[in-house]
């Protein structure tokens, strides 16, 4: 494989030292890549690693602030996307450049040749789309169109200017297995045809699936060149996580307690067209166990986040049950006073208030389970400043948030900074009970394993954990008990230390043997 | 009596149809100009006071346009280059306007007009009943009914229309595909204050041919309910504009009927008719996301700053 490389004059795509600079941050750091003709090439690395930073760059959306870009030999300045596409660079965002008012063919015809009429956009949309297996109508208006169905027009309309290289960004994060497995035959036809593919992704199954090299990124530098099939899944995230991370002390796997969390049998139906619908979850977190929840974006994880955590409260009462109580048709506030606390995906507008200050954003999630703390005068519910500045202090301090001023707007703290007052913010209520989706999600990895850190140690205080992750290396890091979630589906719990990357990999990919193992499992 | 009433209401919808026009292309874009009133007193000053000194209704329908379209550009500058606030930009653009017209005006109150005459169409104006209203008529409206179906088509079969649509819906990901943007929304914010000055021209022109000050009397207010209640779309403009033309008509009749002891239909009751209906339409069209999404210019009001 690397030696057929070699026999090209040139790379197709040739990278040295590229940087880019925001402010004092290097988002990128003085990158080399190298890419052949026909090649499928992964850039692998956590979120925040630098990976949508340096694709930007070759795309034009970005200008680096250092460094060259060769295509096939030459140097070449990107000061925009239509130099890139007339260069013969394509991409597909991972947040869609769609306009969901304007139909299939006009959105394509934004990104060709002015002069070509759309009819003739339409039909080359139509027979493009149906020879690399993406049916497409062109008259559909985006705003009807499925997730899956969207990242088809992105892929299309980067076909139809026969680019010699396309980027594509983090492509089955939103993609069902099914359409997953769609895209991989498209793009190895696009192989087949010598066009090159950069393909960015932090799975590693898939890396290792389709991609002929890999160049590993972490903090904006590069860590690894390498072929991914000579590669252990182990060796590969060594690259991608590097070593000096502070270790997690795992809780210990024998001592558990008593059941703080049942969920028995719950089916919820998709509360919009674009949801999951959760079919028949059962599962059982006890005293000092972290049960992680394994899967692909998109299989149900906000769904079972919101049913046990109460956003949106469940028809069967006994469906799920909180140290026992009955709670399913409880809302999340009345949960909170039984000792939970919950920590959603969404840091912005979800979880905090951007627009507000730290303290501000202590006191809305908990002004009811921490009332009598934080509100005097009984029904006037008067705010005790002291209090809530306090105890927002004492957050900071204990999870290490480093932000400007005593007080700052939740919008002005980094992700990581934002991420850890958020989960440190439940962590002082010590709940028995906690469930936390996507904790370190793009979070920069010294603030993720602080985070990890804290949930390892609640649980070994005697409180049961619930992670819903698709961050493999964090699950096997914190992670006591691992389920993994497949099209609303919940497989069996194993004990973490009886599963590997790969078997994990193939519970989130085989869906049926995962499913059927389940549904063996219920009948006995 | 029947071409009289529809003469009336032409004359009425008339610069409703233009200025919604110019504000549906101007939000097409993604730019909420609130300003609308104030181009079109702005308007209406320059084209009365263009007309007077040059003896030329025609010189002053240009003078219309202009001043419109300068006052327009002070939005954009403010709004597109600075950032401003659309809203609050807007908002200020028209207390400035009906100030400022009251000003420069007001040497000309008083003075008698210089009424745009009507433009004769042989053979079209002889048809019987609607024949010699529609084809018999001012510049003016006859530039009404071209913008229409010129606009239409600008908007849903010409590139650039369709450049202008993608930047209204998600002017980030427009910038993304390499549309410029900030000139694009100028242009439109240019053309919306020229279509508004052309209202304003017609209504110190046509309608009543003088100078009074605040004569807009809250007709910019109507053409930006004209733009919702119209769904964005230009020949619901025109149907829409006719609509609230005719209620306004019907308000003046109504005041008529109660002073000569009639029956007395409250004409508070009519002028707040175009608003409720807006407010109708506003509430369908929300029921449904899809419906919003395809019809709403979903950056509308947004400021857009790139990021680089």
């Amino acid at each position: 494989m690397t030696s057929s490389e070699g026999v090209e004059a040139s790379p197709l795509l040739s990278v040295r030292g590229l940087t880019k600079l925001f402010g004092s941050f290097a988002a990128c750091n003085a990158i080399d890549l190298d890419i052949g003709h026909g090649e499928i090439h992964a850039l692998l690395g956590e979120n925040g690693a630098g990976k949508s930073t340096l694709v930007k760059m070759l795309f034009g959306v970005l200008q680096p602030t250092a460094g060259t870009v060769s295509l096939e030999g030459k140097p070449v300045v990107i000061p925009s996307p239509g130099e890139a596409r007339r260069l013969g660079v394509g991409m597909v965002f991972q947040h869609f450049s769609l306009f969901e008012a304007l139909t299939v063919a006009e959105n394509i015809a934004l990104s060709l040749d002015p002069k070509t009429p759309l009819a003739k956009i339409a039909e080359e949309t139509a027979t493009v789309s149906k020879a690399y297996g993406l049916p497409l109508d062109p008259s559909a208006h985006v705003a009807d169109l499925s997730v899956g169905e969207r990242q088809r027009i992105e892929i299309v309309r980067a076909l139809l200017q026969n680019p010699k290289l396309i980027i594509l960004d983090e492509p089955t994060s939103v993609l069902t297995p099914q359409e997953a497995e769609r895209l991989f035959e498209t793009l190895m036809r696009l192989k087949a045809e010598g066009r090159s593919v950069l393909y960015i992704s932090h799975r590693l199954e898939e890396v290792q699936r389709i991609c002929d090299r890999a160049t590993v990124l972490r903090h904006g530098k590069v860590t690894g060149d390498c072929d991914p099939r000579q590669e252990t899944p182990a060796s590969l995230a060594r690259m991608m996580v590097g070593t000096e991370v502070a270790e997690v002390q795992r809780a210990d796997a024998g001592a558990f307690g008593d059941v703080l969390v049942e969920v028995a049998d719950v089916s919820v139906a998709p509360r919009t067209p674009f949801a999951v619908s959760l079919k028949g979850i059962s599962l059982k977190v006890r005293a000092g166990e972290v049960l992680a929840i394994a899967g692909v974006a998109g299989n149900g994880q906000s769904e079972l986040f919101d049913a046990l955590s109460g956003e949106y409260p469940i028809a069967q009462d006994d469906g799920i049950r909180l140290r026992g109580k009955p709670v399913g048709r409880m809302k999340i506030n009345q949960r909170r006073l039984l000792g939970a606390g919950y920590v959603p995906e969404e840091r912005h507008g979800h979880a905090a208030v951007s627009a507000l200050s730290l303290s501000d954003n202590l006191l809305l999630a908990r002004s009811r389970s921490d009332k009598r703390a934080f509100l005097a005068g009984g029904p006037l519910s008067i705010l005790r400043r002291d209090a809530i500045l306090s105890a927002s202090r004492r957050i900071c301090s204990i999870m290490d948030v480093r932000k400007s001023g005593d007080d700052p707007a939740a919008g002005s703290l980094s992700g990581g900074n934002l991420q850890k007052f958020i989960v440190g913010r439940e962590l002082d209520r010590q709940p028995a009970v906690l469930v936390v989706n996507q904790p370190t999600w793009g979070v920069d990895a010294g603030a993720a394993s602080r985070i990890r850190q804290a949930l390892v140690d609640l649980a070994k205080a005697g409180s049961a954990v619930i992670v819903i992750s698709q961050d493999l290396d964090e699950i096997f890091e914190i992670a006591t008990t691992i389920a993994v979630i497949s099209d609303g589906r919940l497989s069996d719990p194993y004990p973490a230390g009886e599963l590997s990357l790969e078997q994990i990999g193939l519970l989130m990919g085989g869906i049926h043997e995962a499913h059927s193992g389940a549904e063996a499992a219920h009948a006995h | 009596m029947f071409e009289a009433i529809l003469l009336t209401v032409i004359t009425a919808s008339t610069p409703l149809v233009i200025a919604a026009l110019g504000e549906l292309v101007t939000e097409r874009s993604g730019v909420l100009n609130l300003g609308l009133e104030g181009m079109m007193i702005m308007g209406a000053v320059a084209a009365f006071a263009t007309a007077q000194l040059t003896g030329s209704a025609y010189l002053g329908i240009l003078g219309g346009i202009l001043g419109g379209g300068i006052f327009s550009l002070l939005f954009g500058v403010l709004t597109l280059t600075l950032v401003a606030n659309q809203v609050a930009t807007g908002l200020a653009l028209t207390i400035l306007g009906l100030g400022l017209s009251g000003q420069l005006g007001e040497s000309f109150v008083g003075m008698p007009g210089i009424r745009l005459q009507p433009i004769v169409i042989p053979l079209l104006s002889d048809i019987p009943f609607f024949g010699r209203v529609l084809f018999s008529q001012d510049l003016i409206f006859y530039m009404s009914v071209a913008l229409v179906f010129g606009i239409s088509w600008f908007l849903f079969k010409s590139r650039t229309g369709l450049k202008m649509r993608a930047i209204g819906d998600n002017h980030g990901s427009a910038h993304a595909l390499g549309i410029n943007v900030v000139r694009t929304r100028y242009l439109a914010v240019l053309f919306g204050g020229a279509c508004a000055g052309l209202a304003g021209a017609q209504l110190s022109l046509v309608y009543t041919p003088q100078w009074v000050e605040n004569m807009t009397a809250g007709r910019g207010w109507i053409a930006l309910a004209l733009v919702v209640f119209a769904s964005w779309r230009p020949l619901r403009v025109l149907a829409g504009g006719y609509l609230f033309g005719a209620v306004g008509i019907g308000q003046l009749h109504a005041q008529l009927l109660a002073q000569s002891g009639g029956i007395a239909i409250p004409s508070q009751l009519l002028s707040a008719l175009p608003y409720v209906a807006t407010i109708v339409v506003l509430i369908i069209i929300s029921h449904n996301r899809r419906t919003t999404l395809i019809n709403t210019p979903a950056s509308l009001g947004k400021p857009f700053v790139p990021d680089r």
